[in-house]
């Protein structure tokens, strides 16, 4: 599905990740953990396809196919899917119409017809449901005024709805109470299938109490130093990320 | 401005043959003009052409018109429509209205009164709606205290203009506690004429004690061409009376428009006046509120949107005369191509309007880097126990919006007219008539960039 090779990304002349190395097979759940600064929401950002990033070396294939090639949107209808750390507002943009507008998008670029007001609604209806999503958000604008839990609530229904072949979930878990934590938690769970990847970026542990990920890695100063089953983040949780750190160096 | 003194020497001799051209247009139509002989009539006729005799058209030196140079019509001697045979019916005005909306309407071609087109209906006991030309005619006394009383003749070269031409236009009359059920939409509907015409109507409101209304004035063009509107509208907004006003400026973009909205608020008034402004090569829209008396409220709420060569000029005046007013006002400008915005607000808080509530904001988008606005806030304030602010911003899309947008599949070019559109949104939703948000959405949409994909989604 996913296959990083050696990449390097720059920014603004600086130097934030330095050679990553990772291989996300469908229907894996990575986490990607390390302390602020490691370059885990650079990695998030690069793969969706944001602007402002320079990729200085090294190669990310999805689906064999060459990713830093292909523009966001183009990413997105090809089934890439980030959930945002910080989920914009746009006023006057109203929630549905924006949704509609992408699954189209999506559906267009996958040879299918555009799904009419009433499929959509029903779509839409199910999904708010299952993420247990309160649909009056639905009707106001995307993300204004919505709580930090009701916008990271609103990034899960958005995947629900896309259903992407890649979710990146970048530190979706971050600022939440334990409530909207499992709420979240379980909207992932039930979107897990063997042809879905999924990559959960995280600072924390806990999110991984609810989500069980099939591969750990830390990332730290841009590298990944270490990589394991679900054990080491438990591990990290116990003994912070000094631990791997300081045995990096002495390696 | 380049080689000032270049200009200075040559405007007097240019405003001189221009000035002379509308005096003896004057001369020539002003026997012809209703309620001809009524004294106070005569007089407000007169003021207006001396007035213009005196003033000829603003300048660039004149502060009000800094930024935007009205040579353009200056240059044109525009004259003014003779007996127009209308020679179509209300399929070709169809565009132009809002058919879905049970509403009094009249309509009114290059300026004058179209009663073939027109259906004023049945309104409410104590609810007067006529052409201004019947109202001159007939009513004067209905009018004295009001028409002329609150437009200056003399505010500049326009308002001269079109006092001394007054003829045409509509005129409402709502007595006490009279309400209207249903809208008033005024349709003014422009003809271009192989030489350039002018019409300069002229419209009054009274709302009497307890009153409510809505009056909707459109403009709109059928057919290419330039031509010159040069309207004046008068509120006159009695005590604890409402007006819902709307003004929704469609036309060509060869025509000029220049409006002045002139509103006089008395005790516990309230006036909310949307302005939409989405045609004309030049539109100069001067708003007046004058918010005479203690606990009036006043809602100014715009939205202008240029592109190509555009000119749009926005001047709003709130004059808080008396203790306890409120306004605000909410302007919003897009701006694309090589257009140009203007926005200036003046809020005159007077000595003694203590506990004054004022609030103004002007947001502008810039869609490209050729378009400029100038925008200003301008407060004078002479109370101290007051509350006034005022924001105005200049910006371009949100490059973290345009990414959200298109992280989600959205391409770049629906994703900026997606974000046109919902920066536009909220003065259109503070509109309460909802076949006028419709209608305008509607619009905004077939004028934002990549409409076509746009328009499917929304």
């Amino acid at each position: 599905m996913l296959e990083i090779s050696d990449l390097r990304v720059s920014v603004g002349g600086k130097d934030i990740l330095k050679g990553i190395n990772l291989t996300v097979n469908a229907g894996e759940v990575h986490a990607i953990m390390g302390p602020n600064g490691s370059g885990k929401s650079t990695l998030s950002h690069v793969i969706a396809g944001r602007e402002g990033y320079e990729v200085t070396g090294g190669s990310v294939l999805y689906g064999g196919k060459d990713l830093m090639e292909m523009e966001p949107e183009e990413r997105a209808r090809e089934g890439v899917f980030l959930a945002f750390q910080y989920p914009v507002e746009i006023p006057g943009v109203n929630n549905v119409y924006f949704l509609k507008a992408a699954v189209n998008a999506v559906r267009k670029h996958q040879g299918l017809d555009e799904l009419d007001a009433i499929d959509f609604m029903k779509l839409v209806k199910e999904k708010a449901k299952a993420v247990k999503m309160d649909e009056s958000l639905l009707k106001r604008a995307v993300n204004e005024g919505f709580s930090g839990g009701e916008k990271k609530r609103n990034e899960i229904f958005q995947m629900a709805v896309l259903e992407p072949k890649l979710a990146v979930l970048d530190e979706t878990d971050s600022g939440l109470d334990i409530d909207a934590l499992r709420i979240v938690a379980e909207g992932v769970n039930s979107l897990r299938n063997e042809h879905r990847s999924i990559m959960l970026v995280t600072h924390y542990q806990r999110l991984l109490n609810y989500i069980e990920p099939d591969y750990v890695h830390v990332l730290a100063d841009g590298r990944i130093v270490k990589s394991g089953d679900r054990r080491l983040a438990e591990e990290l949780e116990e003994r912070g990320y000094g631990w791997v750190l300081k045995r990096e160096v002495a390696a | 401005m380049s080689g000032q003194s270049t200009s200075v020497a040559q405007t007097p001799a240019m405003s001189a043959s221009v000035v002379d051209h509308y005096l003896s247009e004057h001369a020539a139509v002003g026997p012809t003009l209703p309620a001809l002989g009524v004294a106070w009539i005569d007089g407000l006729r007169r003021e207006g052409r001396d007035a213009f005799a005196k003033l000829g058209f603003p300048t660039p030196r004149d502060e009000a018109w800094k930024y935007t140079r009205v040579a353009p019509i200056e240059k044109r001697a525009f004259r003014l429509q003779g007996e127009l045979c209308i020679g179509f019916d209300e399929d070709d005005i169809a565009p132009f209205l809002l058919p879905t909306l049970a509403c009094h309407r009249l309509v009114f071609v290059n300026g004058r009164y179209a009663p073939p087109l027109s259906k004023p209906g049945k309104l409410s006991p104590g609810a007067r709606l006529m052409s201004m030309d019947r109202a001159l005619r007939e009513h004067a006394d209905l009018l004295e205290s009001h028409l002329g009383r609150h437009a200056d003749p003399s505010a500049n070269g326009f308002t001269a203009l079109n006092a001394a031409f007054m003829a045409d236009g509509a005129c409402l009359i709502l007595g006490a506690r009279t309400r209207l059920e249903k809208p008033v939409h005024l349709v003014f509907l422009s003809i271009p004429q192989e030489e350039p015409v002018v019409a300069h109507p002229r419209n009054l409101v009274v709302a009497g004690e307890g009153s409510q209304a809505q009056v909707i004035e459109s403009y709109a063009s059928l057919g290419t061409g330039t031509y010159w509107t040069n309207v004046v509208t008068e509120l006159v907004v009695g005590e604890n009376a409402t007006l819902d006003h709307y003004r929704i400026q469609e036309e060509h973009t060869r025509a000029f428009h220049v409006a002045t909205l002139q509103a006089h608020q008395a005790r516990d008034s309230r006036l909310r006046s949307h302005s939409v402004s989405f045609g004309a090569q030049l539109a100069r829209n001067d708003i007046n509120a004058q918010l005479d008396a203690e606990g009036s409220e006043c809602v100014l709420n715009g939205l202008f949107m240029a592109d190509g060569r555009q000119h749009v000029d926005f001047h709003t005046t709130v004059e808080h005369a008396r203790p306890h007013g409120s306004s605000q006002e909410y302007f919003k400008g897009i701006l694309d191509g090589r257009s140009r915005g203007v926005f200036n607000g003046r809020v005159h808080v007077h000595p003694g309007a203590q506990k004054t509530d004022a609030m103004q904001s002007n947001r502008n988008l810039l869609l490209s880097k050729d378009a400029e606005v100038d925008t200003k806030p301008e407060l004078e304030i002479y109370a101290d126990d007051v509350k006034c602010s005022h924001g105005a911003t200049v910006g371009q899309l949100d490059p973290d919006m345009l990414f959200y947008l298109r992280a989600r599949g959205i391409d770049g070019a629906t994703a900026r007219g997606l974000l046109t559109y919902g920066f536009a949104q909220d003065v259109i939703d503070r509109m309460p008539i909802p076949q006028v948000r419709e209608r305008l959405s509607h619009t905004l949409l077939t004028r934002v960039p990549d409409a076509e994909h746009v328009k499917g989604m929304v």
